[in-house]
């Protein structure tokens, strides 16, 4: 089993302030993580190839800094890792980005399965998994909850829907994104992360991948983005303090009540 | 001088700090109140290679120092000292097999200790052998190629739960305190067995057992050192121990800070904050100044082992003024919390009730002073 982890370096949102002037994120000094969601996806793909032997190539398209999100899925266990850097890659929408990515997987040749996470937590488009399929023309399941079924032909996957679950089965080579439900990410331990320090990540360029400088970066974005604003609020929330958590419920309760929602 | 970590240790902790928010501090409660050995906490230190930090990589250690050693067990004691004790005790069986294990006694123990593959213990106390640790009645006669052990320790942490035991017998009663020595056991060899488990003020998770030896057959080659120098072994373990319950007690005395300015800043009567009165204040500033002296002192203390300076009279110092650190600072939190610092609802009682043993353990209070006296007036230049 050959598996490909397509994954980003997003900022840690639990860390990010919002500059109140311009309503942009301030990414100065807050540390950078793999999103989320994609550490599902490495931690599926690892669980897949323990159970069926194979290697695990973790991708990711991003400034120089990435390397350090690819590092850390070389930790988790990921065989190989590949950085996909280039000045010309800078500005890309989820169209640019797939296409982009999409050359990185056809220049890694044969394999089997592709996992992505089922969004990114900065740009929260969910479009390049999708993406990333379409161009290399296979078929996609999105925002797997459980794998069911995995054989050298097929996999079966059960999709979290808003109002349920799916049982989806598709040939393989096939493109799964993965939600938060999915498994819980390993923590890698000191002598991983050791080793992962000194572990090669390849670094692959525009050049390498074949890829026709137009359709990538700003040049390949028909998208782009017009302006970043936070929502205004026009409620203000309310806290409910308390000394005990018992006591902070028979307030809501008595608000709910007040408010006549019970 | 230079008080900076490296970025590799900054990122190293930060891994620590991860996994001590994540994985202990949520259970820290509960472990305290739990009869039973905290089994699934020792698993995750033990994943997260934590078992191994100051072991060369070819036992299985992570091939650190004691300087980053300390700090973290400064974090996970913060977060959970249950598990710090866990991991303190343990490390009391890994030193001695580190400074004076043959290449074939790591093989054998030291891996599987620095891997946390087995949990260790260290066996000096005995009922009639506490502060005067060179009277220990546990003989160990000679027996062709065996050893054979009688007697029993008490107290012993991670007894009966661990599988390794460093522990410390006399093989010639009657040479004194030069015929201790110290032997390497595994539990389940025949003879030796464990007693009961001792009801605590806290760590009600943690084993304190009798370790029992009944014509106990030790093979010659689990002997530790050379026999007749077991009373060394145990002091050089005991020496780098104390820098590890120094740190311990830093790191608990740090989550009652915490605990206590967060609450100082909740907590209003009189129509304010209680942090706004002065003498709040007063509270916060002594226990934030007596942890920051009880941090560097035990830093550099094992800062000193690091570079193969002597360190005996600063762990000693070391361990004295954190574990009154500890018990002063809990106490504070506790008053600083009011009634609610008193009852369990709030981790600070607790605190205050772990806070305690660091003044007893591994040489009292009264002991650490003797040891830093006595290593005064060895160094002091004599009068004319
Ligand atoms: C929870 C717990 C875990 C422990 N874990 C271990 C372990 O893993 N392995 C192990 O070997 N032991 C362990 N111990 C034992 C511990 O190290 C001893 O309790 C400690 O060394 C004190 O010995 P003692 O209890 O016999 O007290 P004693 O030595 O009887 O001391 C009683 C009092 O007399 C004072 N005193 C004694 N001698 C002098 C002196 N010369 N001058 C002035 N004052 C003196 C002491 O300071 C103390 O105040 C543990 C104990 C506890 C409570």
């Amino acid at each position: 089993m050959k598996i490909i982890v397509s994954i980003k370096q997003v900022p840690d949102t639990t860390e990010v302030k919002i500059n109140p002037e311009t309503g942009t994120l301030i990414r100065d000094g807050v540390p950078s993580i793999i999103n989320p969601f994609d550490e599902n996806a490495i931690e599926a793909a690892l669980q897949l190839v323990e159970q069926h032997g194979g290697e695990v190539i973790v991708i990711s398209m991003g400034p120089p800094q990435a390397e350090q999100a690819l590092r850390e899925a070389l930790a988790m266990g990921a065989d190989r890792a590949i950085l996909i850097s280039d000045r010309c890659f800078a500005g890309a929408d989820t169209l640019a980005t797939s296409y982009v990515l999409s050359q990185a997987v056809r220049r890694i040749g044969d394999f089997d399965l592709i996992f992505c996470g089922k969004q990114a937590f900065d740009g929260d488009t969910g479009q390049v998994g999708p993406g990333l399929a379409e161009h290399l023309g296979i078929p996609q399941i999105t925002y797997a909850i459980g794998i069911e079924e995995l054989t050298d032909k097929h996999i079966q996957i059960k999709r979290l829907l808003s109002d349920g679950f799916e049982s989806v089965r598709a040939p393989l080579p096939c493109l799964i994104t993965a939600v938060k439900q999915l498994n819980e990410p390993r923590m890698p331990g000191l002598k991983a992360r050791m080793k992962a320090k000194k572990s090669e990540v390849e670094a692959w360029n525009c050049d390498c991948l074949g890829a026709s400088q137009d359709r990538c970066g700003l040049d390949g974005s028909p998208t782009s983005v017009w302006k970043v604003f936070s929502p205004t609020r026009h409620v203000e929330g309310e806290m409910i303090e308390g000394e005990t958590t018992a006591q902070k419920i028979n307030t809501l309760i008595d608000k709910l009540r007040e408010a006549k929602v019970l | 001088m230079q008080f900076a970590f490296t970025e590799e240790q900054q990122e190293l902790f930060s891994y620590v700090q991860e996994f001590c928010d994540e994985k202990l501090k949520p259970f820290a409660a509960e472990t305290d109140k739990a009869h039973e050995y905290p089994w699934d906490k020792v698993k995750q230190v033990a994943e997260m290679d934590l078992f191994g930090i100051p072991v060369p990589e070819e036992y299985g250690g992570a091939g650190l120092g004691f300087l980053e050693w300390a700090v973290i067990g400064e974090l996970m004691s913060a977060a959970c000292t249950t598990t710090g004790a866990v991991y303190g005790a343990h490390m009391l069986a890994e030193y001695p097999i580190l400074f004076f294990g043959t290449h074939e006694q790591k093989e054998k123990y030291l891996t599987r200790l620095a891997t946390g593959e087995s949990i260790g213990g260290f066996g000096l106390t005995e009922p009639m052998a506490g502060s005067d640790a060179g009277s220990v009645r546990t003989t160990a006669i000679k027996d062709g190629d065996d050893y054979v052990l009688n007697g029993t320790k008490i107290f012993i942490t991670n007894g009966g739960d661990a599988e390794i035991y460093v522990v410390i017998a006399n093989a010639q009663p009657e040479r004194g305190m030069r015929g201790i020595t110290a032997f390497i056991l595994e539990k389940g060899m025949p003879g030796f067995e464990f007693g009961k488990n001792e009801e605590k003020m806290a760590y009600k998770s943690l084993s304190n057992r009798e370790l029992i030896f009944n014509d106990c057959r030790v093979p010659a080659e689990n002997v530790l050192h050379k026999p007749g120098r077991g009373f060394q072994v145990a002091m050089e373990t005991l020496r780098v121990g104390r820098i590890g319950m120094a740190i311990g007690a830093v790191g608990l005395a740090q989550a009652a800070f915490d605990a206590a300015i967060e609450y100082a800043q909740v907590r209003e009567q009189f129509g304010e904050k209680i942090a706004n009165f002065q003498l709040i204040q007063m509270h916060l500033a002594n226990m934030a100044t007596e942890i920051e002296a009880g941090r560097l002192l035990t830093y550099r203390a094992a800062w000193l082992k690091d570079q193969g300076l002597a360190f005996e009279k600063e762990a000693a110092m070391a361990k004295l003024k954190t574990s009154e650190v500890a018990a002063m600072v809990t106490s504070t939190a506790v008053q600083v919390h009011g009634g609610y610092g008193y009852c369990s609802e709030y981790p600070v009682e607790r605190y205050m009730r772990e806070a305690k043993l660091f003044e007893i353990v591994e040489g009292t209070s009264e002991i650490q002073r003797l040891v830093i006296a006595n290593q005064l007036l060895k160094d002091a230049p004599r009068p004319q």
